[in-house]
């Protein structure tokens, strides 16, 4: 499906282009995307370097699977594939945690590094159950505090720029809570489909 | 606000001493550690860029090209039919793909409208409470060599659905 999608937008960017004389802003966007992606990924090493060393030194200090102890009648229902201890526990719940407390550079290498050990578990290069739930969940956002956005509305003057936290939470609880619902609709719909 | 800023400061540091002096006290050889889990970092960047940029090229193609902003207003007339207000259109239907136009977007919204109007806070919860699925799904499953994605981008996309329609009902219900 992604496949599908990154030649559709390709395709039917250009042919528009050519119907509509864009060609100029099309040959612009291509490498200025080329070069804002080369940007990102390079800007991604410090992020990376550093979260994921600090994780290593919480991991051995046994902290992720105390994170992972505290938490674990919940992510065990969440993610009945992973064995009870394995890290892949810790990393999801330290991607969560970076997630809800709005450190979206944190989040990135923890959500990377849990994939990672999903993937040793499934053994394939096909997404797991585990991984489409992962994916779900954080695609819903978990913002507890969309720092960003408070940010935004500070600088253009708002008379209160939280009020905004209290509707993003409510949003981002019905958003989540449906992303589980539909992967497990998705789960076990994939599930009757085998076995027919 | 003083509350949260502070927060938000004293956070990473706060996390950083907390993994350290843990880590001392059960004499864990720190500084060996940090380096050894951060050399996985650089690998980590760079089997991601080619993703990345493949991603990012496509969708700067159909930005530029104005493909998108036509169907945007293509689609607009249903949207708002079914009580969505014009003026959010296009973010809602921004934000799955890239997150960078979203947060322009949501920062012209908030400069035009005001940021305490109702687009204003409209524009800011959703901006707060969906993600950018196409970038997240990019990033996690192209780092590890993830090929078949299954279900996980109709997931992503119908859960980034509900969420904007839930940012529309609990605007109007907390605001209005």
């Amino acid at each position: 499906m992604v496949n599908l999608i990154w030649a559709f937008m390709a395709i039917v960017g250009i042919l528009y282009a050519m119907f509509n004389g864009t060609m100029d802003q099309v040959n612009q966007a291509l490498f200025e995307g080329a070069d804002e992606a080369v940007t990102l990924s390079i800007g991604l090493i410090s992020v990376l370097v550093f979260w994921l060393g600090i994780m290593k030194v919480a991991e051995e200090a046994g902290l992720l699977s105390l994170l992972t102890r505290f938490f674990k009648p919940f992510v065990t229902r969440l993610f009945p594939e992973i064995p009870k201890d394995h890290p892949a526990m810790g990393y999801i719940l330290s991607n969560f945690t970076a997630n809800l407390f709005g450190l979206g550079n944190a989040a990135t290498p923890m959500g990377i590094k849990a994939m990672e050990q999903m993937k040793q578990i499934s053994q394939s290069d096909k997404a797991s159950r585990s991984m489409i739930t992962f994916l779900a969940i954080n695609t819903s956002s978990l913002t507890l505090i969309p720092t960003t956005v408070i940010a935004i509305r500070m600088k253009y003057e708002s008379v209160a720029p939280t009020e905004i936290v209290g509707t993003t939470i409510m949003a981002t609880l019905i958003s989540t809570m449906a992303a589980i619902l539909i992967d497990r609709l998705f789960h076990y719909r994939r599930v009757r489909k085998n076995k027919g | 606000m003083t509350l949260i800023t502070t927060l938000s400061t004293w956070i990473i540091p706060c996390i950083i001493l907390i993994v350290l002096v843990v880590a001392t006290w059960k004499k864990v050889p720190t500084y060996e550690s940090f380096v050894e889990g951060g050399k996985e970092g650089i690998n980590m960047a760079f089997s991601l860029l080619p993703f990345l940029l493949g991603m990012m090229v496509s969708i700067a193609i159909l930005r530029g090209s104005g493909a998108l902003e036509a169907f945007i207003e293509w689609i607009s007339p249903f949207l708002m039919a079914v009580g969505v207000p014009a003026d959010i259109v296009p973010l809602a239907l921004v934000r799955p793909i890239s997150g960078t136009a979203a947060l322009g977007m949501t920062t012209e919204l908030i400069q035009s409208h005001g940021p305490d109007s109702f687009i204003g806070r409209l524009a800011s919860t959703m901006q707060g409470s969906t993600d950018t699925t196409l970038y997240i799904l990019t990033v996690y499953f192209g780092a590890v060599g993830i090929r078949r994605m299954g279900d996980a981008l109709k997931v992503g996309l119908i859960a980034d659905f509900i969420g904007i329609i839930a940012s529309i009902i609990v605007v109007s219900i907390v605001f209005l």
